[in-house]
């Protein structure tokens, strides 16, 4: 079937069956494999894209389901000014080992600052729950997480 | 060695010699101190290549070789530290690039054991300090000077008496011509002029990934790529009867599917049926057509609790089949002790579940080469099993080395290479990439095995050991070729008591079997120290205590040829340097907060000493919290990178916690009851206790940070629940349940 969505601010045509979840479509029709799969069952949250804004996983959504809600991507994170505020903070505090799961990190912690540019400490934990980290840089993003927020990036 | 490295200049500079990588006894590796270089010159304006591993650009930039898989644990940005240290570069003008598969040239190039510190600190500081010998041998010759005259500052040469310079750009072509030094005559710098090594510098890759940028094996992505799903029997063992390929070719999307057979070998290829498709997704929803039907032979009826009821009854009956370590007399130790006691332990398998899941691309060309692009710890062995599938000599299969979703030991197993080869022979011309559900990476691991023990004690009037014996119950081979499940005969405390009997029963099984993050090491550190707790105790004493009496006396151990060269012996000092630096970090013995305890961890594995102590208490919902885990390590002289070592050690005790609270992968039915995230269930943000580490810096040679820190964190936790509950943990993972 075909589709038309947009995908960081582009307007993509796409030709899918209608079950086919959003990550596929971005890493294997569109070749955007910043999107990474995990585990298929929205546990990992490896694949997190954002839709309207909102974090979503991308392993479990159907291409025929989108709509026309807006799509982006860690390919466009740093298109925006949290984004750009986290990706630098991920470098400053060196938060990555092998990384593999850090686009749906990012992707997780923007949407919490674009909702709430200033979350206490449960609150940050409480959101980047669903995103596994193998490596376990948990202590790191966290800190990463806290230090984009203290600048206050998200109320400028 | 690419064409261009092979125009010989002349009998000097045309001599070219490598890291030899020799086989010694035992069947380990080392490298011999021979040179790597590969010296040549281009041609004017182009950039130099001064040996296998530098090349210099007529800009003052530099291009470095990180040699071995980087699966996150820094080794991409570490080895080229520790280059650029030696060649005095500027790090601000390095570029890394991955190398290839080429042992011939680059030396070993692996991801285990954390062997690379140790197995590269010199050679690669070798490497760079005779490249830079070659620029000063440049610029004197230039300049007419001595070269003793020289120095260098961050890439350029300097030559003070006459106040020139020279960038190593604008002499790096001069430098190619000359001379290619004795690796291990070339003079290395003291470590007070070190500029890179102990700097913290970041993830060479990082800038990338933060922009989803395509640099792991799952984003290779080649013209013309078809994908494929490899359905194989969730029944360990199983051969294949038949399968429906026409109904799963009849799928939307798919373009083949097939039968593979296997070859016997269950480390390479097992049985299975491939489906290829335009899309992964579509291949892998095709395998519910197959309707396969497996001869799950004589395996169908293993299962956890059968294992767990057999190893029980041995260890009750006290009968072992093989007594593998017998010192002084045991028995009679135990008939005159003023003390004793026994305990049974008990962990689960464990499956490794990096976050990429399996996969790899490969491309059979139509003159008979096979080209991988493989996310492997191992590229070697990964090369050879394809080769031999294949009946091809090695040279014919080209292995590119991608960046890795984690590796934690599974990738030293390279079944999922055999089976891409296997399926892109049938389609020469035709890149496959081929991509593992998670599903299929929980069930069909190579899992760290479970075990049993029964442990004794005994000890004199004074409170000294002076018996120790274990019955071990484990398995056989699982079908492979690589044993994991085994204990070493000097298990601490082996060494230091003098009446000693370790024996063991191997279960048959089918369950395959690998090395997981610091194998062996984090099942024994869990039970060792927990058991030397429980002695501790009996004794009315603490295990620092008990572990510092127990190497009372004790010599530094002789050295010893391993898999990563030589590794100096056990050196108690180190034990009582790290133990004393937890117990001052953690405040062991002054009071802490209502509700919480403290528990200490011990461990030496990977040529590291680690003791560690954690805070826990208990939810009003009965979940072990952990607060604090102070953390002392000793790896040698010199932490190279403090950005990675950290990021190591934090990353290593959080794994440990997980092991310890809540992972196991339970047979049932000779399968693997998980298969996924919801009930293989790592640990996440909330649960990750405060890490406090500080190093203890020694004289020796340093050595890896992927695995020593894990071990001691167990027992440390289960350590800590008994201070607190007076209920032992003697099995894995722990159940709250018990604990009130």
């Amino acid at each position: 079937m075909a589709f038309t969505v947009t995908i960081n601010g582009e307007t993509r045509e796409i030709d899918a069956p209608e079950d086919m979840p959003l990550l596929w479509v971005l890493r294997q029709e569109l070749g955007m494999t910043g999107t990474k799969f995990g585990c298929g069952i929205g546990m990992c949250g490896a694949c997190t894209v954002h839709l309207d804004g909102v974090a979503t996983r991308s392993c479990s959504l159907p291409i025929g389901a989108i709509g026309d809600r807006e799509v982006s991507t860690v390919e466009s994170l740093g298109e925006t000014p949290v984004g750009q505020a986290l990706q630098k903070a991920w470098l400053d505090t060196d938060v990555m080992q092998c990384g593999y799961c850090q686009a749906g990190q990012l992707m997780t912690a923007t949407a919490l600052l674009n909702a709430n540019p200033n979350p206490s400490d449960e609150e940050i934990d409480n959101a980047m729950r669903g995103n596994i980290c193998r490596c376990a840089c948990y202590g790191r993003i966290h800190a990463a997480i806290a230090q984009v927020a203290k600048e206050d990036t998200a109320n400028v | 060695m690419s064409d261009a490295a092979t125009m010989a200049k002349g009998p000097e500079l045309s001599r070219r010699s490598f890291f030899k990588v020799s086989a010694i006894a035992g069947g380990g590796m080392a490298i011999a101190a021979t040179l790597p270089m590969a010296s040549h010159a281009m041609a004017q304006g182009a950039a130099a290549e001064l040996n296998a591993f530098i090349t210099i650009h007529p800009d003052n930039t530099l291009t470095i070789i990180g040699k071995n898989p980087e699966i996150g644990q820094g080794i991409k940005t570490m080895l080229p530290m520790l280059i650029a240290e030696e060649l005095d570069a500027d790090w601000d003008l390095v570029s890394i690039q991955q190398g290839d598969l080429d042992m011939a040239k680059y030396g070993p190039q692996i991801a285990g054991g954390s062997t690379a510190t140790p197995m590269n600190w010199m050679p690669m500081r070798q490497a760079g300090a005779a490249a830079r010998q070659m620029l000063l041998q440049a610029a004197a010759m230039r300049w007419g000077v001595d070269m003793a005259e020289l120095t260098t500052e961050p890439s350029v040469v300097v030559h003070a008496a006459s106040g020139r310079r020279a960038t190593f750009g604008e002499l790096a072509d001069e430098a190619s011509l000359t001379p290619v030094p004795e690796l291990n005559q070339v003079p290395l710098k003291d470590a007070a002029d070190f500029r890179i090594i102990g700097r913290a510098i970041g993830g060479i890759d990082s800038p990338k990934i933060v922009r989803g940028e395509p640099i792991f094996g799952v984003d290779t992505q080649l013209p013309g790529m078809v994908y494929a799903a490899y359905e194989r029997s969730p029944v360990f063992g199983a051969r294949i009867v038949s399968a429906n390929l026409d109904a799963a070719k009849a799928e939307p999307g798919v373009i083949d599917a097939f039968i593979v057979e296997g070859n016997g070998n269950i480390e390479e290829l097992v049985d299975g049926v491939a489906v290829i498709a335009d899309n992964w997704w579509l291949a892998n929803k095709a395998r519910a057509k197959l309707d396969v039907q497996w001869d799950n032979g004589e395996w169908a009826d293993h299962s956890t609790a059968k294992y767990d009821e057999t190893a029980r009854a041995l260890m009750a009956s006290g009968e072992s089949e093989e007594v593998f370590a017998e010192k002084g007399d045991v028995d009679a130790a135990f008939a005159s002790a003023s003390g004793t006691h026994e305990a049974e332990y008990h962990y689960p398998f464990l499956a490794h579940v990096p976050m990429e899941p399996m996969n790899c691309t490969a491309l059979m060309h139509e003159d008979g080469r096979m080209e991988m692009w493989a996310p492997t710890q191992l590229p070697m062995n990964g090369q050879m099993s394809v080769a031999n599938y294949l009946g091809v000599a090695p040279d014919k299969v080209e292995v590119h080395l991608t960046r890795l979703g984690g590796g934690f030991g599974r990738r030293l197993m390279n079944d999922y290479m055999v089976q891409v080869a296997a399926i892109a022979k049938q389609m020469p011309g035709t890149p496959v990439q081929l991509i593992w559900s998670r599903e299929d990476d929980v069930r069909t691991d190579y899992y760290r095995p479970a075990g049993w023990h029964k442990l004794r004690a005994a000890w004199d009037e004074n409170g000294k050991l002076t018996g120790w014996a274990d019955h071990f119950i484990t398995f056989d081979l699982g079908g492979g070729g690589f044993n994991p499940a085994t204990m070493s005969a000097t298990e601490f405390p082996a060494n230091h008591v003098e009446n000693l009997r370790f024996e063991q029963n191997k279960m048959r099984t089918s369950v395959p079997m690998g090395a997981l993050r610091a194998p062996t090491s984090n099942a024994m550190a869990y039970v060792m120290q927990s058991f030397l707790d429980e002695v501790a105790h009996a004794q009315g004493k603490d295990l620092p205590t008990l572990l510092t009496e127990i190497v009372e006396g004790a010599e530094k151990a002789e050295g010893s040829f391993g898999f990563g060269g030589f590794a100096p012996g056990f050196d108690p000092q180190r034990l009582r340097n790290v133990t004393a630096k937890a117990l001052d970090m953690s405040n062991w013995g002054q009071p802490v907060p209502e509700g919480h305890a403290l528990g200490f961890g011990y461990y030496y594995s990977h040529q590291g000493y680690f003791a560690e102590v954690a805070e826990v208490s208990l939810s009003d919902r009965n979940q072990v919290q952990i607060h604090n885990v102070w953390v002392a390590g000793d790896v040698g002289s010199h932490i190279i990178n403090p950005y990675g070592a950290l990021n190591q050690v934090q990353g290593s005790v959080i794994d440990g916690i997980g092991q310890a609270l809540q992972l196991a992968v339970e047979i049932e039915g000779g399968a693997a009851k998980q298969s996924n995230f919801h009930n293989y269930q790592l640990p996440r943000m909330p649960m990750v206790p405060q890490i406090h580490v500080e190093w203890v810096i020694s004289d020796y040679s340093p050595t890896g940070l992927g695995e020593p820190a894990l071990p001691p964190v167990i027992p440390a936790v289960t350590n800590a629940l008994f201070t607190l509950t007076g209920k032992r943990i003697r099995e894995l993972p722990i159940d709250t349940s018990k604990l009130v």
